[in-house]
């Protein structure tokens, strides 16, 4: 892979001869891949969703397909962003909310229930990989309540803070005394 | 050499990588001794400025052994001294380098075409800042390139630890020129946004300019704890309103002087809407920075007074409150640090033992821990405020 970037260097900049271990893991490269599969699926749904309800056997529900549609490109971009773990249980709620949309359709009278259920069996494992990856990519922040390290006696002054604050006074009195002298 | 390499968001690596080499008469290579992760690198490590490129070398806070010049660096600089590296690169000839305006040096930027278009202007070539100053390789690094090393050094005396000096390099001389940047009198209140080592800098140098109050927010206690020792009053925006507290501590003036040591990435709640909204648009590329310190100093700063903004914003901010601004005659004042313009007289401070910046250091590490350290600095783990890196 770094070879193409050695490729662009500027003349005489190093050049990577050995690549290091990445920080990127495998749950960070799950949360990447189910973005862009959300991000896709919901320009599918947002362009075109008429073929989905008929796919589904539930037409007259374009809107609320539109509406998933932008949900899913909404938390597909925040999944591929720094804040890929929002993303992530932004995506299983939406799971959630896509599984109670194909139970609504799932109706004796519905042509296509083979279909839905299709669907529900996908939805659910997709639920699961959102969970899983939500789970694995937590933010690694201490929570609020930690016991942190303070520094009470690090004030950078040497010679202590009045001494420091004693030599900007004189400094101040040496400008004012050469302005007015 | 080892060396920390940007290959992507979130995605430093220490890899292999060719030694530097002289280009030009005007270069040196020093042998790093120190370096540092800055806070602005994480800007890059979020990939939030454009401009970085796989195979980018990280750091702009170095300090190391010269140990190969160029043939047009003169007397200048020789073989075995020990110098700072001014993260600015700066030619020291151009009509800006004379006026002292040293970053926005107009030779050092070799990708000046792509700063002219984003910018209107090209401002100096950085150390591993993005394409948009230069490209140039960074200094976490074993070895570097210093390019115009006749101008861009900063020649430190024996005796005295990397860890006192390092810093002159950058966070220092960013802090004081923060505080310097609000004409700061004995009546002043000075308001400090950010107590990372930046606002750190900031904190002192408003003390050893002469503030008559120092006020340090952020929300984390072991920054606040720092601000303290400093002699600052601190706000943890946390658990009290920054408005009120600001109020109550300048008899309902508000702070005449505001620095914002925070920039782009500033604390996303839902205390404060603005910051969600901005965080949205951020990541849909509505917009570049989140400005919701800009927004609050501009709300508290007492009319007339003076902000100043040693924060890194990379393109466009929204929901500025330009009426307040305006009408409240409020001066901003920003830019990257002129670093050599200051640098003379805080090392004579850290020789005379005035300051000593090493106050900032939590953690040393050798260079290979840099990228797990990126992280624990973007955690915040382990009270983590500044770490030094060495090869």
């Amino acid at each position: 892979m770094f070879h193409f970037s050695n490729i662009v260097r500027s003349k005489g900049d190093p050049k990577i001869v050995e690549g290091g271990p990445s920080l990127k893991q495998p749950p960070d490269q799950l949360a990447r891949a189910l973005g862009w599969l959300g991000i896709g699926l919901g320009i599918t749904e947002f362009l075109a969703p008429r073929r989905v309800t008929e796919a589904l056997g539930m037409e007259g529900r374009e809107t609320l397909v539109r509406a998933f549609g932008l949900r899913e490109i909404l938390a597909g971009v925040m999944s591929l962003s720094v804040d890929r773990n929002a993303g992530l249980w932004a995506r299983v709620g939406g799971d959630g909310l896509d599984a109670a949309a194909l139970l609504s359709g799932l109706t004796s009278d519905n042509p296509k229930k083979g279909n839905i259920a299709l669907a529900l069996l996908m939805v659910g494992g997709i639920a699961m990989l959102d969970y899983r990856a939500a789970q694995d990519t937590k933010p690694r922040r201490p929570p609020p309540n930690a016991r942190r390290k303070l520094y009470p006696n690090r004030s950078g002054f040497p010679k202590g803070v009045q001494a420091a604050k004693g030599r900007a006074k004189e400094m101040i009195q040496h400008k004012t005394a050469g302005v007015t002298s | 050499m080892k060396a920390l390499v940007w290959h992507g968001k979130e995605d430093i690596r220490c890899d292999t990588v060719t030694d530097p080499e002289i280009q030009d008469p005007r270069d040196a290579i020093i042998k790093v001794t120190s370096c540092a992760i800055c806070g602005s690198d994480l800007h890059l490590f979020h990939n939030f400025i454009p401009g970085m490129m796989p195979g980018d070398i990280m750091g702009h806070e170095t300090m190391g052994e010269v140990v190969e010049v160029g043939c047009g660096v003169d007397s200048k600089l020789k073989k075995g001294d020990r110098i700072v590296v001014p993260f600015t690169i700066i030619c020291g000839e151009c009509d800006q380098c004379k006026r002292g305006n040293f970053s926005v040096c107009e030779t050092t930027n070799r990708k000046k075409h792509l700063a002219d278009k984003v910018f209107g202007h090209s401002t100096a070539g950085l150390f591993g800042y993005t394409h948009l100053t230069g490209g140039y390789p960074g200094g976490q690094a074993e070895y570097l390139r210093v390019p115009f090393a006749d101008a861009t050094h900063i020649k430190v005396p024996a005796g005295i630890p990397d860890e006192q000096l390092l810093f002159l390099s950058d966070i220092f001389p960013t802090g004081w020129q923060a505080a310097v940047q609000c004409d700061i009198v004995p009546t002043d209140t000075v308001a400090i946004w950010g107590c990372g080592p930046v606002g750190q800098m900031a904190i002192r140098s408003a003390i050893l300019l002469g503030a008559n109050q120092v006020i340090a927010i952020d929300c984390l206690p072991e920054r606040l704890s720092m601000a303290e020792a400093a002699g600052a009053t601190t706000i943890n925006f946390e658990n009290e309103s920054v408005l009120e507290r600001l109020k109550e501590l300048t008899d309902g003036k508000g702070p005449e002087k505001c620095i914002d040591c925070v920039g782009m990435e500033s604390h996303v709640s839902a205390s404060w809407p603005d910051t969600l909204l901005d965080r949205a648009k951020q990541m849909v590329m509505l917009e570049s920075d989140r400005p919701h310190v800009l927004r609050e100093m501009i709300y508290v700063c007492r009319p007339g007074g003076i902000i100043s903004v040693p924060g890194v914003y990379s393109g466009f901010s929204d929901k500025l409150p330009m009426g307040a601004f305006m009408n409240k005659g409020l001066t901003m004042r920003t830019g990257q640090t002129h670093v050599n313009r200051w640098t003379d007289d805080l090392l004579r401070r850290i020789e005379q033992g005035e300051i000593d910046p090493s106050f900032v250091i939590t953690h040393t590490v050798p260079l290979e821990q840099g990228p797990e350290m990126y992280q624990m600095f973007r955690d915040k783990r382990d009270s983590c405020v500044k770490v030094v890196l060495k090869p």
